[in-house]
């Protein structure tokens, strides 16, 4: 049964993944997401699934590749450089069509950065961070309840189009409390389930089979092309299938604000103090980053002056929010970096600032 | 009549791509005959990364993938954590085991993984042209390294048996040879144990296998196996480095 519970984000999304289906995690310890392997260090055994401390991200990705070729779920997460590590697995995976739910609960970069919150993945997760043509889909909840149901759903999702899965939180999400209805546990997939849904699995050939291969090397061009060609329907099917956003308080606006994650928490704050001092403000939340909404765009007023993309990065998902607006508005950008949090008075003086000369 | 010999039903009916005089396509058959007399084709997940070994997953009857280089082990780590009633091997170079991935044996190594682990060591890269690996002997040319190896500029040669031998969850670690028929039985015998030890859940297996590249060695295949013979045996010497008693 569900029941609501008060939890801390990174527990929640753990518990969201095993609820999910996922009996293996490998992780590699990143602040500020290590309640999550810890969770499952304590957690996964006592539900028949396994749990290893892998020696690097790089392991840690390589080992779900693994585990997520015998058709089981695999629920892996770490934080921005891990991610960063994680890319060469990602590309493989997306190449040689194997589900896998990942996390990032990201925090301020470049290089190694800080452990403060950050957005700043968005061009890392959303343009595909490892080698060629591919696509993984990126969903941005803003609270712990949205993660963990956005977590929950991703599993399904992951297999529906044999393809990662990527959740892009932030540190803000993974380290705070908010009560969350956790949904019922399913059971992990039996061999038998597996054999049926999954032909493609490794579970041994057992001699009933011919054997399966698991491949992302095709030597020979032409067969390469038609094999990326093929993933390219796919990932023209979740551009269709898989756009996720919110748009609120668009008519009217002056101003419409682009989103996501604990961004979009502060922005919505600061909407109410800008509609207190006389100035009608709206706002497109993207939850899918990649396919991003850009149909969302489409509901934007008349009445706005400016579309303003809010970040926490320099600028990065405004690139995906001009070619969204197609040039109806002009695009602002207000952000804040390297793990600092505005608050909604801020954003609200900055658009003022904008207002004045757009 | 009575059948005195028959094909491993463990290979595939198809011509390999290797070079001519090259001992992967001995090996393959080693490993693919043990799996066939302990009757464990079906029940086998193999792994194959990058590097000439990767074709291995081309002509080896059982379930395979790919993977990343050098990643092979974490790759075949995930496999017996998902999967811990089945066979689980990686079938790995030498550029891809003790260079790109030297962590990762290491760790699969030291976490006692149940699977095995054939390691081709041929001193040389050889799918990407005759370039130094770890294991490359001194004064041995390739194409990062024209005038020979020196030590001065790129260490000793590595010894991966004797390294992983000193890790407590590597249980089983034999070293052979592929330069003559009675080499090729002793490494068969191996292969053999390894697999029994996995059987047993013991904890980690390997076999390193010395084995030939004529192509980027730059002999002929009877002159290859003399060159491994004279050269590579007295540096890296065959034997047994360590067994549970349960499978002596």
């Amino acid at each position: 049964m569900s029941e609501k519970v008060l939890m801390k984000g990174n527990e929640a999304f753990a518990e969201a993944a095993i609820r999910g289906g996922c009996r293996l995690y490998f992780g590699y310890p990143i602040t500020p997401q290590n309640e999550i392997p810890e969770y499952m260090s304590r957690k996964l055994h006592t539900v028949g699934g396994a749990f290893v401390q892998a020696e690097s991200e790089l392991a840690a990705i390589n080992m779900a590749y693994g585990a997520a070729t015998t058709g089981k779920h695999v629920f892996i997460s770490s934080s921005s450089p891990g991610i960063a590590l994680m890319q060469e697995g990602l590309s493989f995976l997306a190449s040689a069509q194997i589900p896998l739910v990942i996390l990032n609960v990201s925090r301020g970069g470049p290089g190694v950065g800080g452990i403060q919150p950050g957005q700043a993945d968005y061009r890392q997760a959303t343009k595909g961070g490892g080698n060629g043509d591919y696509h993984i889909p990126v969903m941005a909840p803003a609270t712990v309840q949205e993660a963990v149901d956005i977590i929950y759903n991703a599993v399904p999702i992951a297999d529906e189009y044999r393809n990662p899965v990527m959740i892009l939180a932030d540190g803000m999400l993974g380290q705070m409390m908010e009560p969350v209805i956790l949904p019922e546990l399913k059971e992990a997939l039996t061999i038998e389930e597996i054999r049926r849904a999954k032909p493609w699995a490794l579970t041994g050939h057992g001699d009933k089979r011919e054997r399966n291969v698991v491949k992302s090397l095709l030597l020979k061009p032409d067969e390469l092309e038609e094999h990326n060609i093929n993933n390219e329907k796919k990932y023209q099917r979740m551009r269709e299938e898989l756009v996720r956003y919110e748009a609120d308080k668009l008519e009217g606006a002056e101003v419409v604000f682009v989103a996501f994650g604990t961004m979009s928490r502060i922005v919505d704050e600061a909407i109410e103090e800008l509609n207190q001092a006389g100035i009608r403000a709206g706002m497109i939340r993207p939850i899918s980053l990649w396919p991003f909404p850009n149909e969302a765009f489409d509901k934007i007023d008349k009445s706005t002056k400016v579309v303003i993309s809010a970040e926490l990065s320099l600028g990065q998902m405004m690139e995906d929010v001009k070619v969204a607006v197609e040039g109806r508005y002009p695009v602002e950008l207000i952000y804040r970096t390297g793990g600092m949090v505005p608050t909604p008075s801020e954003i609200v003086e900055k658009t003022k600032k904008i207002l004045e000369v757009v | 009549m009575d059948t005195v010999f028959e094909y491993t039903r463990g290979m595939l009916p198809v011509n390999t791509t290797y070079c001519p005089g090259c001992t992967h396509g001995i090996a393959h058959r080693l490993v693919m005959e043990v799996l066939d007399e302990e009757n464990l084709l079906g029940e086998t997940i193999g792994v194959a990364p990058i590097g000439c070994s990767i074709l291995s997953h081309n002509y080896m009857n059982v379930d395979m993938c790919e993977s990343a280089h050098g990643r092979a082990p974490a790759v075949a780590t995930g496999i017996r954590r998902a999967m811990p009633d089945k066979t689980v091997f990686t079938y790995q170079g030498d550029g891809d085991l003790a260079s790109i991935g030297a962590g990762e044996i290491v760790h699969a190594a030291h976490r006692g993984e149940n699977f095995t682990t054939i390691f081709i060591n041929n001193a040389i890269y050889g799918m990407t042209g005759g370039q130094m690996a770890p294991t490359t002997l001194i004064g041995q040319k390739a194409t990062t390294a024209v005038e020979g190896r020196k030590k001065e500029v790129s260490g000793m040669p590595l010894r991966i048996s004797e390294m992983l031998a000193t890790i407590d969850g590597a249980v089983f670690v034999e070293r052979v040879a592929l330069n003559s028929p009675a080499n090729v039985r002793k490494a068969k015998r191996a292969i053999k144990k390894a697999f029994l030890v996995q059987q047993k859940r013991l904890g980690f297996s390997i076999v390193e296998i010395l084995s030939t590249c004529p192509t980027n060695w730059g002999l002929t295949p009877v002159d290859a196996l003399e060159w491994l013979k004279d050269n590579m045996i007295p540096y890296y010497p065959l034997g047994n480095f360590k067994c549970p008693e349960e499978v002596k």
